[in-house]
């Protein structure tokens, strides 16, 4: 097939447009360094395409979900579980739920925007308790890298002062809602920590950046850009520098190299003509996501790099890691006949509740922190109380159901925990050899298994949430899952804080990337999304991806000045 | 807009029972005079033509709709705001639930057929309660029903989605977000003070 080459040759080939991409750009381009950005979906500007504002009574379907958006059509992300066109398979007996963006920014258009700065033990765990592996850094490295994030960025907390929850540089946290305060009331007679939410949404105004509105509408993509996402901080200022060329519709294919086995640009099919093109770059920087990331290095095949690029280790597509995730809801009859105000408020949740046991005196050996929902928070929309009979214990119709709607309108509160799995030999990815994707590009096969580790700390969840609720006054919504059913613990992958697939490590035998998140095997190759990490702390990865990436970016730019790339 | 008095609000709203039964206040009143005006200039000057519901379909959907969400002092029923047509778009946005429902349907018409030898939209009032008293409670231990309850619970939850989803739905649960807020001074003191929580010093 003929493969249409770029003439130029960039300083930087960046894959991917999210977390990890779009602040590797950012650095990169304030460097400057001529900079080409691959990106699989298409372009998308949250001022003019976000969906904020609008009622569910504006469309027929009334925010349901539709294949492309799987939460609710509203929602800013375009992608999710099942993607035309791109398949990926299960191992048998295997299920891993992968979640994809195809957009600019990629993946900052979905999440909670729940931006947890990870602490020092969660850098060490092989030295603190012998399992799962210490990463070649340690929190004091990367410490400098979260403050700067901090005020790029912006994001509100409290000071707490908590030991392995480091404090930032916050922006006033938002008053909790009052069902919030109810929630705290009960956290604190259990001595449960429950403290001020940490959200990259500014309560403030910063760098050009006006503060929040308080829709709660977050995870439609701010038209304001009063919250954090990839389009709306990091590519404006990298494309202001007029140094950043982006190619959207662009599926990366394969990582070229040559004959002294360096990479020397990035082959991709364009999704619209769907012919081969290629670009050069003297460095690549690989933030396509943990997964995509390691499934180009696998399809990177050559006769020096036979298991793919950047693998004599055999580690790439390892280590494969998500958060553990399952909630409860309960009806709480106190909040029943609420007073109507305005509950909306950021989008999620203006308190949390941190890791607060130790560890040392339960049957797992890792946290889990708490998000907090309920109340009134967003515009009655498709799926609005469904299952009454949780509720009223009958369903039953007509006036008395209309008014028990009414009355347990608002008053439930929801609880899900996000917790960390350590990375076990049974959950990996790796090449399918018998299937392609619509781009003839082999796709990924995905081995997935929980350990008694995480099933316990399921359990956990499970407990503490239904005893938050019973001392609410309230009823959980669902009876308790068993130990079977995992205690309802979500399939890996269905939290989206997939990691570990590219590894740093200080040994080249066990580790794909350096303590630079630099390829042990390829000196101008790097990965800048959460390939590198080597544990996956219970606090939701993108903010260290962020840290991480620009870091990384820092490195490059430092050895391009020095002529070492 | 001239503000309308509670009682020329009642006017509009037809059907309304005796204004003695009412614990409205004016701005709920006038909530519900503008979702209904606007409710009417909504309503397609042509006839709704299903795009998945049969006729017969289609007319016993709005009679079970009504049943469910009926009119009341605050707000129309389920057919008044439009739930049946949403009904339909959402068996083609959403194929999946098309033998569901279908079935589902088909399922409570022969069980009419059985109850009272008439078809459910042919059947009286009192007929199709008596028919929803058994289909109705997911309490009914009756496991010849379950299907049938199931099917309803499902039914009952398209409702509940159609209908409050709406303007007047919105406007009913008085829900007051989707808007923007200068600034964030949390929750009021009323609804503090219900759950018995507070801002302490602050």
């Amino acid at each position: 097939m003929q493969v249409i080459r770029s003439p130029k040759i960039y300083d930087v080939c960046i894959v991917g447009s999210g977390a990890g991409g779009g602040m590797a750009a950012k650095v990169l381009c304030e460097a400057g360094a001529d900079v080409v950005m691959l990106e699989a979906g298409g372009m998308w500007d949250s001022a003019k395409d976000s969906k904020m504002s609008a009622w569910p009574y504006d469309s027929p379907r009334r925010g349901a979900a539709t294949p492309t958006k799987p939460f609710g059509e509203f929602d800013g992300c375009i992608g999710g579980w099942e993607i035309e066109g791109e398949p990926y398979t299960q191992a048998v007996g295997s299920q891993f739920d992968w979640f994809r963006g195809r957009m600019l920014g990629g993946r900052t258009n979905h999440w909670g925007r729940i931006s947890l700065r990870w602490g020092p033990d969660d850098f060490k765990r092989r030295s603190l308790d012998g399992i799962g592996d210490d990463w070649p850094i340690t929190y004091d490295e990367i410490k400098p890298y979260y403050d700067k994030l901090d005020r790029l960025v912006g994001i509100f907390g409290s000071m707490e002062n908590i030991p392995n929850e480091p404090d930032g540089i916050f922006q006033p946290p938002p008053k909790p809602r009052c069902y919030e305060l109810l929630i705290k009331q009960a956290a604190d007679k259990l001595r449960i920590t429950c403290i001020a939410n940490r959200l990259s949404i500014l309560t403030q105004p910063l760098n050009g950046r006006p503060a929040c509105h308080y829709c709660g509408q977050c995870g439609r993509g701010c038209a304001t850009h009063a919250n954090f996402s990839s389009t709306s901080v990091l590519l404006p200022p990298a494309l202001a520098t007029g140094k950043l060329r982006i190619i959207t519709n662009a599926m990366a294919r394969e990582v070229l190299t040559d004959e002294a086995g360096l990479a020397t640009g990035v082959s991709y099919v364009n999704r619209t003509d769907r012919r081969d093109y290629a670009v050069r770059a003297r460095v690549v920087v690989l933030a396509a996501s943990a997964c995509e990331s390691a499934r180009l290095l696998l399809n990177s095949t050559s006769g020096r790099f036979p298991d793919g690029l950047a693998n004599s280790s055999g580690v790439v597509g390892r280590y494969l890691t998500d958060s553990t995730g399952l909630s409860v809801s309960g009806h709480i009859p106190k909040m029943e006949h609420g007073v109507p105000h305005n509950e909306d408020g950021t989008g999620g949740a203006h308190l949390y509740m941190p890791w607060w046991l130790d560890n040392k005196s339960l049957d797992f050996p890792r946290g889990y922190h708490i998000e907090l929902g309920g109340g009134k928070h967003s515009a009655p929309a498709f799926g609005f109380m469904g299952g009454i009979q949780r509720f009223n214990g009958v369903g039953g119709y007509g006036k008395s159901l209309k008014d028990d709607y009414r009355r347990f309108y608002g008053a439930t509160v929801n609880f899900a925990g996000r917790g960390e799995m350590i990375p076990n030999e049974h959950t990996y990815c790796e090449i399918d050899p018998n299937v392609v994707d619509a781009y003839g590009i082999p796709v990924l096969r995905f081995h997935a298994k929980f350990s008694e580790h995480e099933v316990n700390q399921a359990k956990h969840m499970q407990e503490t949430f239904r005893e938050i609720i019973h001392e609410m006054g309230g009823t959980p919504l669902s009876p308790m899952p068993s130990r079977e059913a995992l205690y309802g613990l979500e399939p890996v992958g269905r939290i989206i804080h997939e990691v570990g697939t590219t590894r740093m490590g200080n040994d080249a035998n066990t580790s794909v990337l350096n303590r630079n998140c630099q390829a042990h095997d390829v000196k101008n190759l790097f990965v800048a999304d959460a390939g590198p990490f080597v544990s996956n702390a219970h606090k939701n990865c993108t903010w260290t991806i962020l840290a991480l990436s620009m870091r990384t970016a820092e490195f490059i730019a430092q050895q391009r000045n020095g002529g070492t790339l | 807009m001239k503000p309308l008095s509670r009682r020329s609000a009642l006017s509009i709203l037809a059907g309304a029972p005796a204004a003695a039964a009412l614990v409205w206040t004016d701005v709920e009143a006038r909530q519900a005079h503008e979702h209904a005006v606007a409710a009417q200039a909504k309503a397609p000057a042509a006839p709704f033509k299903p795009k998945f519901f049969t006729a017969s379909e289609y007319a016993m959907v709005g009679v079970l709709v009504d049943l469910i969400i009926p009119r009341d002092e605050r707000s129309g029923s389920a057919t008044d705001a439009g739930v049946p047509a949403f009904m339909d778009f959402m068996m083609t946005d959403q194929p999946r639930r098309q033998i569901a429902m279908r079935g589902g349907l088909a399922m409570i018409d022969r069980l009419s057929l059985d109850r009272c030898g008439k078809r459910f939209v042919s059947a009286t009032d009192r007929e199709r309660r008596l028919l929803l008293d058994e289909i109705a409670y997911t309490s009914n231990p009756d496991r010849g029903l379950s299907q049938a309850i199931a099917f309803f619970s499902s039914f009952r939850d398209l409702t509940a989605s159609g209908f409050w989803s709406t303007r007047m739905g919105v406007a009913d649960l008085q829900y007051q977000g989707n808007t923007f807020v200068s600034e964030w001074t949390g929750c009021p003191a009323p609804a503090l003070r219900k759950l018995g929580v507070s801002y302490g010093t602050d």
